[in-house]
């Protein structure tokens, strides 16, 4: 037992006097933290419109003015003649144009004839789509005060919109499970393959082989750190996921943890593969950044939604442990869930674990005779 | 002519490691492939649960325009609120509509009735254009109801106006058109990135950095040489990414070649030479990728490439400008997708500019000679 805690000292070394790499370990979440989760943002303010009106009587001056005054909107300029309106759109000025029939107001009374286009940028589909249904939604305001000048508009249904679990629609809900997912993969895996790859690239794996310590101490007293450095993150993200983004741990602490403990292991075990797979550092990290990084970032729902992905890349997405890690993460924290909801999750990253850890072993095995 | 020799050595470098070629031909390829299919946000298809306690002719005719709008998909029509949130919770639907007991009843005798949508708003983006879709067509709904019953008893005075609103650039709002060009970038960023965050420090470990110390060589050809050879490899990388663009997505560039080209150059001078200065801090590899890592991952959120960088806060905004990204992405999109050409293009080019010259000066300046 003295012996294992001497090595693990010696790991521990490793890390604390590389003072970049420490840095970096601990800083790198909090800093990723912080711009994923106030930077990604699916609100929409002050969207710059402009507007061309050659009615210019009041009910269009009313419409702007609903508009302009609402937090979403921020009139950037009117224009004067329709030949304007290419050259703005193409400055990257404006995201929304709406056009004025002519004769607004005496049609929007009699004919019924009246008539507002709203051309938006349509490069961003989602915002675009988002813009047109706020100003929809502004302008059926608009006419239901204008109805109810007299008392309250004639049949008149109200809808109750709720939003579940994340009212203000911020996009930290989001953010902070993928990030947590993330940033384990990165440390456990990246960490461990390239600590074991440098060892073996410069022939000190060698030395620690022949010394009276079995490989499974070995490897488990190289796992320690970074496994204790994860867990430091871990508390770190949800530190200021609650008290920094008001991102709330809704459902059941020790779930939470229980469930990170199973994705470390399973993260471990990766980094461990892949050390056992590669020989040398930068081999080690080029795969560990395609093999791990670029599937977590791509493919596990952190940025991208799955299910809008093709068939083959849903199939490629079910098999990166961090797609069902997010998941469970997403359910007790945000929604509140309990462990039933997430039997699911919990039994493959399990079995994941398990294969994982069984395979790499014995890789690592057959290296040593 | 030193700068010749020493251009000459950092290409047989790249050509002789047998990974670079193969990453620098294979790496575009599949990732203009594959991206833009990751990458979709597109908000259609989304799972409607129904509570209907009406069961009405107007709550029938409500849930088929529902249908009929496209957007959504009913997964279920539950019996109760409950049960339909169980439906949320297990995944299966994303938004409940419930419809109240004498929803038409109430609607056609005291003129007004309530509806309600709840929403699953983990995913912001889901959440929030799912029940302002059902928001709308309720809208819609209402209004149809009502002037059927003010015709009805003959009182004309809605104020009536039609609202068409029309997509310019992407009138199908295909969401490959938005990302493509901003992919492009992104793809260009990690190349000419991590290659040079790793070259000098890699010449530190294997020690071939001393021989260069002592030679006459001036810092500013040495980094000079380091940089041209990510001139060309950027310009490969971007014309093979330009064309899975044009024959893969059938996406070519509506604005001049050239101007996507120079924009290009700067970038990349800028981006490379931001790499040579990790690359000159780092002491290890690994130090130098985590680096980069961290740097790439900002910038690249922070820049646009899926949300609009007007909706963030204004410090994320700040940051935001000092991210080359931003500004190329932006470029790559407006010339791309709108066809702007050089003259509407003068801040951008000035900000790339500037990050040019500033990180090939810091790469000239933190190169040190002394071990």
């Amino acid at each position: 037992m003295r012996k294992f805690l001497v090595f693990t000292q010696k790991e521990f070394y490793h890390i604390f006097r590389d003072h970049w790499t420490m840095i970096i370990l601990l800083v790198l979440p909090i800093l990723m933290i912080l711009f994923f989760g106030f930077g990604i943002t699916t609100e929409i303010n002050n969207a710059r419109f402009a507007v061309y009106d050659p009615s210019n009587d009041m009910a269009t001056q009313k419409i702007i003015d609903k508009i302009q005054t609402s937090e979403y909107f921020t009139l950037e300029a009117y224009l004067n003649n329709p030949a304007e309106i290419e050259t703005i759109f193409q400055k990257g000025e404006i995201s929304m144009l709406m056009v004025f029939s002519e004769g607004f107001y005496e049609n929007m009374v009699h004919t019924g004839d009246a008539q507002i286009l709203f051309i938006a940028d349509g490069t961003d589909p989602n915002t675009a789509s988002t813009l047109v249904s706020y100003a929809s939604r502004l302008i059926a305001a608009f006419q239901q005060e204008e109805m109810g000048a007299a008392g309250t508009p004639p049949y008149q249904i109200h809808t109750e919109v709720r939003l579940l679990y994340n009212p203000t629609l911020k996009g930290a809900y989001s953010t902070v499970p993928g990030v947590m997912g993330l940033i384990l993969m990165l440390i456990c895996a990246m960490m461990t393959a390239v600590s074991i790859a440098k060892e073996k690239e410069l022939g000190t794996m060698e030395v620690i082989l022949v010394s009276p310590m079995p490989p499974l101490m070995i490897i488990i007293s190289k796992m320690i750190p970074y496994f204790v450095v994860s867990i430091i993150n871990y508390l770190t993200i949800l530190v200021l996921a609650v008290y920094v983004l008001d991102v709330p741990i809704v459902g059941s602490f020790f779930l939470l943890t229980m469930l990170s403990l199973l994705f470390i292991f399973v993260s471990l075990a990766l980094g461990l593969l892949i050390s056992s797979l590669l020989e040398t550092q930068i081999a080690a990290l080029l795969g560990s950044v395609m093999g791990l990084m670029l599937p977590t970032v791509l493919l596990s729902g952190l940025m991208f939604p799955i299910e809008n992905m093709p068939i083959f890349l849903q199939v490629l997405a079910q098999m990166v442990p961090a797609t069902w890690f997010i998941s469970a993460v997403k359910s007790v924290m945000i929604m509140g869930l309990g462990v039933k909801s997430i039997l699911t999750e919990l039994a493959v990253l399990g079995a994941m674990a398990v294969v994982l850890i069984a395979v790499s072993l014995k890789k690592f095995k057959t290296r040593l005779e | 002519m030193t700068l010749r020799y020493l251009i000459e050595k950092e290409f047989k470098q790249i050509k002789r490691n047998t990974f670079m070629p193969r990453l620098i031909i294979l790496m575009p390829l599949v990732a203009m492939i594959i991206f833009p299919y990751a990458a979709n946000f597109d908000v259609k298809n989304i799972n409607l649960s129904i509570v209907d306690h009406d069961k009405s002719s107007f709550s029938q005719t409500l849930v088929q325009k529902i249908q009929s709008s496209g957007y959504f998909r009913i997964s279920d029509v539950s019996g109760n609120y409950n049960e339909a949130m169980e439906s949320i919770e297990a995944d299966e639907s994303d938004v409940i509509l419930e419809i109240p007991l004498n929803f038409e009843r109430s609607l056609v005798k005291e003129q007004k009735a309530d509806l309600m949508i709840s929403a699953n708003a983990v995913n912001g983006n889901k959440g929030g254009l799912g029940s302002s879709y059902l928001f709308n067509i309720i809208n819609d709904f209402n209004e149809e109801i009502r002037v059927k019953y003010l015709k009805m008893v003959d009182k004309v005075s809605i104020p009536a106006m039609e609202l068409v609103p029309l997509y310019r650039y992407n009138p199908t709002l295909k969401y490959e058109v938005f990302m493509v060009p901003a992919l492009l970038v992104m793809v260009l960023a990690m190349i000419v990135g991590f290659l040079p965050a790793l070259n000098i420090v890699a010449e530190k470990q294997s020690g071939t950095i001393e021989q260069m110390n002592v030679t006459p060589v001036k810092k500013y050809i040495f980094i000079l040489s380091k940089l041209i050879p990510y001139w060309v490899i950027g310009y490969v990388v971007l014309t093979i990414s330009m064309g899975v663009a044009l024959f893969y997505w059938g996406l070519k560039p509506s604005g001049s070649l050239l101007t996507i080209y120079l924009f290009a150059s700067l970038f990349i001078v800028a981006f490379s030479g931001f790499g040579l200065v990790i690359s000159n801090y780092a002491t290890t590899v690994q130090q130098a990728i985590l680096m980069m890592f961290f740097f790439m991952l900002t910038f690249i959120f922070m820049s646009g490439l899926y949300t609009p960088v007007e909706n963030m806060p204004a410090w994320a905004q700040m940051i935001s400008n000092i991210s080359p990204l931003k500004y190329i992405m932006s470029v790559f999109r407006l010339v791309y997708l709108k066809g702007s050409s050089f003259s509407e293009l003068h801040k951008p080019f000035l900000a790339l500019l500037t990050f040019a010259t500033v990180f090939y000066t810091w790469a000239i300046l933190s190169y040190k000679k002394t071990g």
